[in-house]
């Protein structure tokens, strides 16, 4: 079976500014597959291209084994829900459901019988009449997804659908986004910048810098083993520490740091005398007794309680900011800010990455 | 800080002045069109008659006239409309180093005096339709209608610009991604969200040509519209039956604006119930009620 | 003449042609996004946008602005001997508007350049009395009116230009006539025996012209004064600066263009208006659009007739760009 979407090579440039940068990429039929980054990256730029609303510059777009080049957008077998849904005001809830099947000439019977079904699935069956701008946001929300996947798309494309939803919607809407998923069975490419959406609903996440795919895997893979310090950064939380490679020792290495040595995983094989980053997620951290050497020495500047977990920061003797969320062990007692303090890490728990050059 | 009492005083004072202005006359002539005498007077009124509204419509000239106008706005709709759109739509496509140009061509009748319309219209048609051997084009409705378009365009094509300015480039993606073809996008999307703005263009269109005598007097060559025929009957000398034209024009704007008033009230309605549902949808929505859960 | 022809039809296509050429220049060097125009409008919308604009462009505007220049300068001939030997380009009516007839005694043309000047003289006047008239209005209607109030006064202003403008001055010369309500009032007040001859004194003609094009200064002073933020004129307020101060300072300032768009459109208009002088003028009045008129419908001289219409637009046109450079606005800005 063909890949649901194959990007080779895409670069996509505007004048000088290079939006994708030599994406290679394959989907496969029935992921759920998310972009993750920040805004400017290139992620919607790249779902434009997907859907035929942009030409790569350079490279190949392939859906479902077949080249898109010089295929428009509305001939292309996806569909995409777009950021503000662009519904269509002057149309009712049942014609914009309708809509993609009025343009390929389908016969108004079968047309309302889909209609009809659709509204049942999305449960808005007592609403086809209804204009569009009588409907809640999550109401609307489901007009959306209704009526991209009434013209049966092979790949559903969302470009950050859930955005303009207040939070508690929003976590609602991501497990019912999933559910559908699962019960249609087509591909969902979806794109945000929100990590939580990312790791919660995605079988596999892609996560974008300034045009640039850096990695791909599923969500523990892009949070627990990340190949670059980009990636190392934007998901989650995570404290960096620059250093200078000084030992190896099999998968793991030693670094000096102006904070004294310090020990972490090296999966990308790191060799002696390179410039690398240490990073140490927060919750990898625990309260060490005064005098050890190994780990973060400062002032508390701030402590937040929040039940399960505390968060500390911590200012340490280069000026940085080191934090830690502490696990909520009854008997532990919790540091006060001003509170000289002492934080410690497993090496197994940190990790190395080589430290990207500056231009 | 409030403007104060004088303030206040002195701007009311000012305001009545001013519509004075701006609405005595046409009240004046109004009373004089129910006067008896021959000459429009307005005091002292003599008897009330409406002989002149019937001397009006037996004036056949008048009602020939009339029809010719009526005939040349609705033309002049039909042509302005979809040039104005064409020329909104063109503006928010091109080459911004030649769309101040494009600006400058396309707006310059508004500013150009009606009269100089008028006989550039006739001096080219003429000239073109004898060289291209269409004389028969060389014809006062025709040449009216298309001196009248050059700045009834202009007019119409602002009105929509600004509409179009708000238009959601989503939408039209949205449509071409469900496989909508190109014309189709234009005819359910573009033409449904520009609707209210082509509906004032042709009410716009249609006045501007009904009133118009500027370009029309030049360009209307041997036939005659409302307002030739009126600019005529005025420089014969005064009636009445002049003053009572205007009373009727008066009156069909009012009942019309009324109309409209009583139109947009009700849409205004529609639309103020629909945001009621909505946020009745939200808040039940937000509470968790089973509504929001879906299947 | 068919060399002429080639030119009504070879303009256009030139300009299409170029236009094409500068999408497709542009879209190789990668500065605009997106499709060609075919391409994002489909062929059948591409090609109506295309003529529908094309046409309008040329053949109802610029085309027959050039034939209308290009006849100013052309002698007046029967038909038959048009496009004959002679035929030629010629400054004679120009000449004609300057030193008049040949056979004139004259030195000037003194009575068409006496109109001319008169023509600007008064236009300008009544542009500046209309502007004075319409500020405070205008400001009201912007920054103080409630929305009610509003829409009663937009009613008001727009009513009376429904009725056309040859009906607009008709009411003047009810208003105004000997036997008018005003000398009726004039005469009744003691304030004066004698009937006053208002239309034989032009000052019908100058009220109905003011009249005329009121509502052309009003609306562009609106829509200016109204994008300006009230909390700065209230901040203003707060900190004591005299209600002068706050016009002269803020509120014009920030309504320059509109101010700028409103003058020239009402200058325009007031300068090419003929129904007014047609109506409200006396047989002695001087206004330089019934004489273009009269070039055409009394002396039958079209070639001259262009020429002096020629003349009144591209003195409007220079003033008003002298006028827009001297307040350092630019056309773009105004017509916004």
């Amino acid at each position: 079976m063909a890949a649901a979407v194959e990007l080779e090579g895409v670069n996509v440039t505007f004048g000088d500014f290079v939006a994708v940068k030599d994406a290679n990429l394959t989907i496969e039929p029935g992921e759920f597959f998310s972009f993750l980054g920040p805004s400017g990256c290139g992620k919607t730029t790249l779902l434009r291209t997907i859907s035929g609303f942009i030409e790569p510059t350079r490279g190949t777009v392939r859906i479902g084994g077949a080249d898109m080049k010089g295929i428009g957008p509305n001939k292309r077998p996806t569909a995409l829900i777009f950021q503000n849904l662009a519904l269509f005001p002057m149309m009712t809830v049942a014609e914009n459901i309708g809509y993609g099947l009025r343009v390929r000439g389908v016969p108004r019977h079968e047309r309302d019988e889909k209609v009809k079904n659709l509204l049942i699935q999305v449960a808005l069956a007592e609403h086809g009449h209804k204009k569009v701008s009588e409907l809640s946001g999550g109401q609307k929300q489901r007009v959306a997804i209704a009526r991209a996947l009434a013209v049966e798309p092979s790949v559903l494309l969302l470009d950050e659908p859930l955005s303009a939803l207040d939070l508690k919607l929003r976590q609602h809407m991501r497990a019912e986004l999933r559910a559908i998923q699962k019960r249609v069975g087509i591909t969902f490419i979806y794109i945000t910048h929100d990590q939580g959406e990312a790791l919660t609903m995605s079988d596999r996440i892609a996560v974008m810098n300034a045009g640039v795919i850096e990695q791909v895997g599923d969500g523990r893979a892009v949070y627990a083993e990340p190949r670059t310090p980009f990636v190392a950064a934007f998901v989650g939380e995570n404290n960096q520490i620059r250093g200078r490679i000084t030992a190896r020792d099999g998968a793991m290495a030693t670094l000096d740091t102006p904070l004294g040595t310090l020990s972490g995983r090296n999966p990308v094989a790191l060799d002696v005398g390179q410039e690398a980053l240490l990073f140490v997620r927060p919750e990898a951290m625990q309260l060490r007794a005064n005098g050890t050497t190994v780990g973060f020495a400062g002032e508390t500047l701030d402590v937040a309680y929040e039940g399960s977990v505390t968060h500390v920061t911590l200012r340490v003797k280069t000026g940085q900011k080191v934090m830690a969320s502490l696990g909520g062990n009854p008997g532990l007692a919790l540091p006060t800010p001003g509170e000289h303090l002492h934080l410690g890490f497993r090496p197994e728990d940190a990790l190395l990455l080589a430290r990207p050059e500056r231009h | 800080m409030k403007p104060g009492p004088f303030q206040r005083v002195m701007f009311a004072l000012y305001a009545a002045v001013f519509f004075l202005y701006l609405l005595g006359p046409l009240a004046v002539m109004a009373v004089s069109a129910f006067n008896t005498p021959q000459y429009p007077q307005v005091w002292p009124i003599e008897g009330v008659t409406l002989d002149w509204f019937s001397a009006l419509f037996a004036d056949q000239d008048m009602m020939t006239g009339l029809k010719m106008s009526l005939w040349i706005g609705l033309l002049v709709v039909c042509i302005s409309v979809p040039i104005g759109l064409a020329g909104a739509i063109i503006m928010t496509q091109i080459q911004p180093r030649v769309r101040s140009l494009y600006y400058l061509v396309v707006v310059s009748p508004v500013l150009t005096p009606g009269i100089i319309i008028g006989i550039s219209t006739v001096v080219f048609w003429r000239q073109f339709t004898g060289q291209t051997g269409t004389r028969f084009l060389y014809d006062g409705v025709v040449l009216t209608v298309l001196g009248q378009a050059s700045f009834i365009s202009a007019y119409c094509m602002l009105i929509i610009l600004a509409r179009l300015q708000r238009f959601d480039r989503s939408q039209e993606e949205a449509a071409l991604d469900l496989g909508a073809s190109y014309p189709q996008v234009f005819r359910h999307i573009l033409l449904p969200f520009l609707k209210p703005a082509l509906a004032s263009a042709a009410i716009l269109a249609f006045l501007s040509s009904f009133e118009n005598y500027n370009t029309t007097t030049f360009a209307i060559l041997s036939d005659k519209t409302l307002t030739t025929v009126l600019a005529g009957r005025v420089r014969q000398g005064s009636t009445p039956a002049i003053s009572a034209l205007a009373v009727v024009i008066v009156a069909v704007t009012i009942i019309g604006a009324i109309a409209y008033e009583i139109a947009k009230r009700r849409t205004d309605a529609a639309a103020a119930r629909r945001q009621r549902a909505a946020l009745e949808a939200e808040e039940a929505e937000l509470s968790g009620t089973p509504a929001a859960a879906m299947g | 003449m068919s060399g002429s022809l080639a030119f009504v039809f070879g303009l256009p296509l030139a300009v299409v042609v170029f236009f094409f050429g500068l999408a497709a220049y542009e879209r190789r060097t990668g500065v605009a996004t997106g499709g060609g125009f075919f391409q994002r409008n489909g062929l059948p919308i591409g090609l109506y946008l295309v003529l529908a604009v094309g046409f309008w462009a040329f053949f109802i505007i610029l085309l027959p602005q050039l034939a209308m220049v290009d006849m100013s300068f052309r002698p007046k001939l029967p038909p038959s001997q048009m496009g004959g030997p002679k035929d030629l380009y010629t400054l004679e009516n120009y000449r004609y508007f300057l030193f008049g007839s040949t056979t004139s005694t004259e030195e000037w043309n003194w009575l068409h350049i006496k109109a001319f000047f008169l023509t600007i003289g008064v236009s300008i006047v009544i542009t500046l009395i209309n502007f004075a008239i319409c500020y405070p209005l205008a400001f009201h209607m912007a920054q103080s009116a409630t929305a009610a109030r509003l829409r009663v006064l937009l009613l008001l202003l727009i009513l009376p230009y429904w009725v056309n403008e040859i009906l607009r001055a008709f009411a003047f010369r009810v208003l105004l006539s000997s036997g008018g309500i005003i000398n009726q009032m004039l005469m009744g007040g003691g304030l004066t025996s004698e009937p006053i001859d208002f239309l034989g004194a032009d000052v019908g003609l100058y009220m109905g012209l003011s009249y005329a094009y009121l509502l052309m200064m009003i609306f562009p002073l609106y829509n200016a004064i109204e994008s300006l933020d009230t909390n700065q004129v209230e901040a203003a307020r707060d900190l004591g600066a005299p209600w002068w101060h706050i016009h002269a300072f803020i509120v014009l300032p920030h309504a320059k263009p509109g101010i700028a768009s409103g003058c020239t459109l009402v200058f325009m208009l007031t300068a090419g208006a003929l129904a007014a002088p047609l109506v409200l003028g006396g047989p002695r009045t001087l206004w330089f659009t019934p004489i273009v008129y009269d070039r055409f419908y009394q002396a039958f001289n079209w070639p001259q007739g262009a020429a002096y219409a020629f003349i009144l637009l591209v003195s409007c046109i220079l003033f008003v760009l002298v006028v827009l450079k001297a307040f350092r606005l630019s056309l773009g800005e105004i017509t916004r």
